[in-house]
């Protein structure tokens, strides 16, 4: 008998014709409603149980307003939310060299070991001799930490970087305040390729910011420290390895200049991750230095955050590290949470950090192990110098071609006359499957593009993404400016008007005008 | 190393295609007298399952909120979140996004960096929020900064009901900005005089409501008190579940709201990661702190969200910046805004009767063991006691018979003839039988 | 009859009588990219030569306008406020910021006229 059940499974010819589709879906690409045109308030996801009658005791402040909160089941919460992570690139899904981020691969132990109830479940305020485990965490991360960079102190309690350095310099504000130097010393140098949170740190805390200039070279030069070195200086703030991905090779010696001139020396360490088990910062000469954990000990970036800024300390600063901090009495750990009594320079946040970070940090640490860690920090700098030496006769270097640190800096003059800019390069990689590189950082060179691919990629990863950059970069040669001018083209979306986005914000879903005046009408 | 792709083969290939001898040539800017040649001292790398024993045993020596009957709030509450959170939140393509810089290749982070500034500004009954701060205290400190750009003043008015963390952290960060603070004395029973400290060279008042012992306040005279004087009123919280039921700060007249979200979405975590919430007026925002999201159209005019507003923040103006801030909280503003989803109005008005109405029972409980005061008038879900004798010694004493009976009120304001008070939290987590231990436990204590 | 002035921060100056009609040159505008917010003073402010007087924005640049003379700012533009990209279409006419009642005449032989402005800018590039 026959079986009628067969049907063509060659495609035609019209199958490569494209169309618009009806709900402007483009197959797995799912277009998505906002929440507040999906929901609806009278809707929920969550089964609670309606309270036993019971006497208010919320005094006569009880809420009669409507909020306007929607609400949606749980599969439509599923559907809502896996559909909006869909629009996202992500480590996972490929090559992120976003230099000067370091957006390394997030191992999935450390998740769930920060989900573990013993860490996840405790209370910042439960009994001190309940969280004794939680407090040996933090003490064992710090000893790490204070080991690789051969400090004497930690301050666990910053957020962020940012809130990292302004921990640095609020401790550097208190050490020259304790010296009764507080009215003389108001400068801080910073370089010109600092990241902006540097000038913006010094100046949250009342200090003067002095730009140092970079020499041709891409370094800082002791000559243009000492010219500005002076009684009136405070600290500088210098990142090591630098924002153009090179070692500050003159460091110590700028280091000197500072502690001889009575200064302190703040390094910002997003680029730690370079030097990890290959050079101790305390041994540069430096006195407060951030550690990224979110950075270089691979806590997830999370789209945005939460970071985490620990912050590590010399002898000269360490008394004035924030509350809390934690004190071993024999087998008993205590956390110091009150200032008085002590030169901390105060509480830069309630409770005592960001523990869900320390765990995940931690869980990356003892993973790698000393060796470990000193092969990622080796594997991160060769495969930024591979990609150098690959795309160094194409793209143009503007400090000459010599080795990199973590990551490599090119700059647009290769793009000089092409109609091409980086913000167009940028925006064809999104095409070719690969998230840009940090554009228009840092500042002292034009054009700026900051790859960072870390020790994450595998040889055929970088070879693939060094191809795709080549062929872009001859095509750019070319003159083929439609590649680049309309990118990105394959994206969830095309490039987004911010000129519209800020001349008139909307920075909130506001009901359309009908509905709006349907309820008017209503009322 | 199981997270390190590349094979010692790779490693000499690379090496040699660029004529490289050894690895450490790369590293030749580093004084070479300071470069480490061996590993140093220090523990070896580790299979998975060593790190997850080690960590086991540290995270088991830790009392965990859902073994015991657990009544610990002032700033952080235990509650139930949804399963359905923590697996969105867990997928690769929010987990391991950067800052979403590119919008094109962003939307997801955007759209829900969006609904979470609308869910904020609803729940505050603000005209907009940012999407997010590192935390309540953090964003209280950079509420008050705000209020001195936008006043012109320096000096900042700090209820006694603040939590003292958030004031200790506004404090600090005040000396080191060389600006003035007032710190009314601690407000057991809210009946400080604020009005009489608000004049015309006050920048602004910061009330937490519920305050740190429990206590709702009306921000009503105090808001009116500030905007006659010029100043502005900072209104925070610490238990956003609260919004549901009270009257919102924007309705009774604040100019800035900012408080703690870690209650929607987020475990304890023992004090972080946590998530700031911020709201103004519309016509404050562009002196605002932090990220903000915005919706525009792409070149084929279709909506999308950027970040906008940029020009306030540090990596434009630097020196000039309106913060140093560089990072939201984004995957906890993310879990915020995919319990609130799931809860809606419906859902969270019930959850904060829930709340209420466990704390009610529980005073009542309370105030029935000898020698034990409630203090409160009003509260939401949590209050203060006074027991005899001192709070912290009780507090352990409970720990021991394997209850965490609440804060000792010490432990935040030592030195302050407050030796005697506890602060008792209780949410939808706490069953009829967690009370009955509790004041059994109590009871033989006291 | 008006002459105009130019500083080295790009701001011109347009006198007519005893006021200066101060903006952005149109080689300002191209630098910062599409404006999206401008915020001026209060009529009635005095202001020295060289200090901060107005604020403009592009999405990806912030700059301050300084005063080109010293004097009173006897009127601004408030028609930039809501439609900002008046700065980029027509920064000489209907882009301006701000009026200055200048004080002292004498200080804009300071500043550059347009031959030594438009030599200035081809420097700058």
């Amino acid at each position: 008998m026959l079986n009628n059940q067969g049907r063509p499974t060659t495609p035609k010819d019209s199958a490569v014709a494209s169309h618009e589709t009806f709900t402007r879906n483009r197959g797995l690409q799912m277009e998505e409603a906002l929440l507040f045109e999906i929901g609806r308030t009278d809707v929920t996801g969550v089964d609670l149980d309606e309270p036993t009658a019971f006497v208010s005791r919320l005094g006569d402040l009880a809420r009669d307003e409507e909020i306007g909160l929607p609400g949606l089941s749980e599969p439509e919460t599923m559907r809502h939310f896996v559909r909006l992570s869909q629009k996202n690139y992500a480590i996972d899904s490929g090559l992120y060299p976003l230099g000067s981020c370091t957006m390394k691969h997030n191992p999935r132990l450390n998740e769930s070991m920060a989900r573990l109830p013993g860490f996840g479940d405790i209370h910042p305020l439960q009994p001190q001799s309940t969280v004794q485990g939680a407090l040996a965490l933090i003490e064992e991360l710090a000893g790490w930490l204070m080991t690789l960079t051969n400090m004497d102190a930690v301050a666990m309690s910053p957020k962020a970087g940012a809130h990292g350095e302004y921990c640095g310099m609020a401790a550097i504000k208190a050490a020259i305040e304790a010296k009764g130097e507080g009215a003389l010393r108001k400068v801080v140098l910073v370089p010109e390729s600092a990241h902006g949170t540097n000038p913006a740190t010094a100046a949250a805390i009342g200090f003067e910011v002095r730009s140092v200039p970079a020499g041709a070279d891409g370094n800082v030069h002791p000559d243009a420290v000492r010219a500005l070195m002076g009684p009136d200086v405070a600290a500088i703030m210098l990142t090591n390895p630098n924002t153009c991905g090179l070692f500050e090779r003159q460091i110590v010696e700028i280091a000197q200049i500072l502690h001889e001139g009575g200064g302190y020396f703040y390094c910002d360490g997003a680029n730690f991750n370079a030097i990890v088990g290959k050079v101790r910062p305390g041994d540069l000469g430096i006195d407060a230095m951030h550690i990224n954990l979110h950075k270089t000990f691979s806590t997830p970036h999370g789209g945005g955050g939460p970071g985490a800024g620990p912050v590590v300390l010399s002898s000269r600063l360490a008394p004035f590290a924030p509350v809390p901090f934690i004190k071993r009495d024999g087998d008993e750990l205590a956390l110091v949470e009150d200032a008085h009594g002590t030169q901390a320079l105060g509480r830069l946040t309630a409770f005592h950090g960001q523990m869900g970070m320390f765990v995940r940090a931690l869980s990356y640490i003892l993973s790698h192990g000393s060796d470990g860690l000193k092969q990622a920090s080796e594997d991160a700098v060769l495969n930024a110098n591979y990609v150098r030496a690959r795309l160094a006769d194409l793209m143009s270097l503007p400090f000459g071609n010599r080795p990199c640190m973590h990551e490599v800096l090119f700059d647009d003059t290769w793009l000089k006359d092409t109609g091409v800019t980086t913000l167009d390069f940028a925006k064809a990689m999104i095409d070719e499957g690969y998230h840009p590189m940090t554009m228009y950082f840092p500042l002292v060179v034009h054009g700026a593009m900051l790859i960072e691919p870390t020790e994450s990629e595998s040889l055929a990863s970088l070879e693939l993404f060094i191809m795709t950059l080549r062929d872009l970069a001859m095509s750019a040669l070319r003159g083929e400016t439609t590649r680049f001018e309309g990118a990105p083209f394959y994206a969830p979306r095309r490039r987004l008007d911010e000129t519209r986005a800020a001349r008139a914000p909307v920075l909130r879903w506001i009901p359309p005008q009908p509905i709006m005046d349907a309820q008017q009408a209503a009322e | 190393m199981r997270y390190l792709p590349l094979s010692d083969t790779d490693r000499s290939g690379m090496l040699a295609r660029m004529g490289v001898q050894h690895v450490d040539e790369l590293f030749a800017d580093v004084p070479a007298h300071l470069l480490l040649k061996d590993p140093l001292d220090l523990p070896r790398r580790k299979g998975e399952l060593d790190v997850a024993r080690q960590l086991g045993r540290m995270a088991a020596r830790n009392v965990t909120a859902s073994s015991v009957p657990f009544f610990v709030g002032a700033g952080a509450y235990k509650h139930h979140v949804p399963a359905t959170v923590d697996h969105l939140v867990q997928r690769s393509e929010f987990l391991t996004s950067y800052t979403p810089y590119q919008p094109e290749i962003s939307q997801g982070t955007l759209q829900y960096l969006f609904e979470f500034q609308t869910q904020v500004a609803l729940l505050t009954g603000m005209d907009v929020a940012n999407a997010s701060m590192y935390d309540g205290s953090t964003g209280t400190a950079e509420a008050v900064l705000m209020a001195h750009r936008v006043t012109r003043r320096n000096k900042a008015v700090l209820s006694g009901g603040l939590h003292p963390h958030y004031a200790e952290v506004v404090r600090t960060q005040s000396h080191l900005a060389n600006d003035e603070v007032v710190t009314l004395a601690a407000d057991v029973s809210a009946s400080e005089d604020i009005l009489s400290q608000i004049d015309n060279t006050t920048s602004c008042v910061v009330v937490q409501t519920p305050d740190f012992f429990g206590n709702p306040r009306d921000l009503t005279a105090i808001a009116d008190k500030c905007h006659a004087n010029g100043a502005l009123l900072i209104a925070v919280f610490t238990e956003v579940v609260s919004l549901a039921a009270l009257k919102s700060p924007g309705a009774m007249g604040a100019d800035i709201v900012v408080g703690e979200g870690q209650s929607i979405g987020n475990a304890l975590n023992f004090g972080g990661p946590y998530v700031g919430l911020f709201a103004t007026r519309t016509k404050y925002v562009r002196q605002m702190p932090g990220r903000l999201c915005g919706e525009t159209l792409d070149a084929e005019g279709r909506r999308g969200f950027v970040l906008t507003l940029s020009t306030r923040e540090q990596h434009i103006r630097r020196d000039k910046a309106t913060s140093n801030i560089c990072t939201n909280s984004g995957l906890c503003a993310l879990a915020f805004t995919i319990h609130m989803t799931l809860l809606g109005e419906a859902g969270l008005k019930r959850l904060a009767r829930i709340n209420h109405a466990n704390a009610v029972q529980l005073s009542g409980l309370l105030a029935g063991v000898k020698g034990v005061e409630v203090l409160n008038k009003s509260f939401f879900n949590e209050f203060t006691i006074r027991v005899p004798g001192k709070a912290a010694d009780v507090v352990e004493k409970l720990a021991a018979k394997g209850v965490l009976g609440g804060v000792p009120v010490s432990r935040l304001l030592s030195g302050k003839g407050l030796d005697d008070l506890i602060i008792v939290a209780n949410t939808e987590v706490n069953t009829d039988d967690d009370r009955a231990s509790f004041v059994a436990a109590l009871k033989e204590v006291v | 009859m008006s002459e105009t002035r130019y500083t080295k921060d790009h701001e011109y100056i347009r006198v007519e009588g005893d006021v200066g009609i101060v903006g952005i040159t149109d080689f300002a505008q191209s630098q910062l990219g599409d404006v999206v917010f401008v915020e001026l003073p209060q009529a009635g402010k005095v202001v020295a030569k060289g200090a901060e007087a107005a604020v403009v924005e592009s999405v990806k640049a912030a700059s301050e306008v300084y005063a080109p003379v010293s004097g009173e700012v006897v009127d601004v533009n408030g028609a930039i406020e809501g439609q900002p990209g008046l700065v980029n279409e027509d920064p000489a006419g209907k882009g301006w910021f701000l009026k200055i009642k200048i004080k002292d005449k004498a200080e804009l032989s300071e500043l550059m006229d347009e031959a030594a402005y438009h030599a200035f800018v081809s420097s700058c590039s």
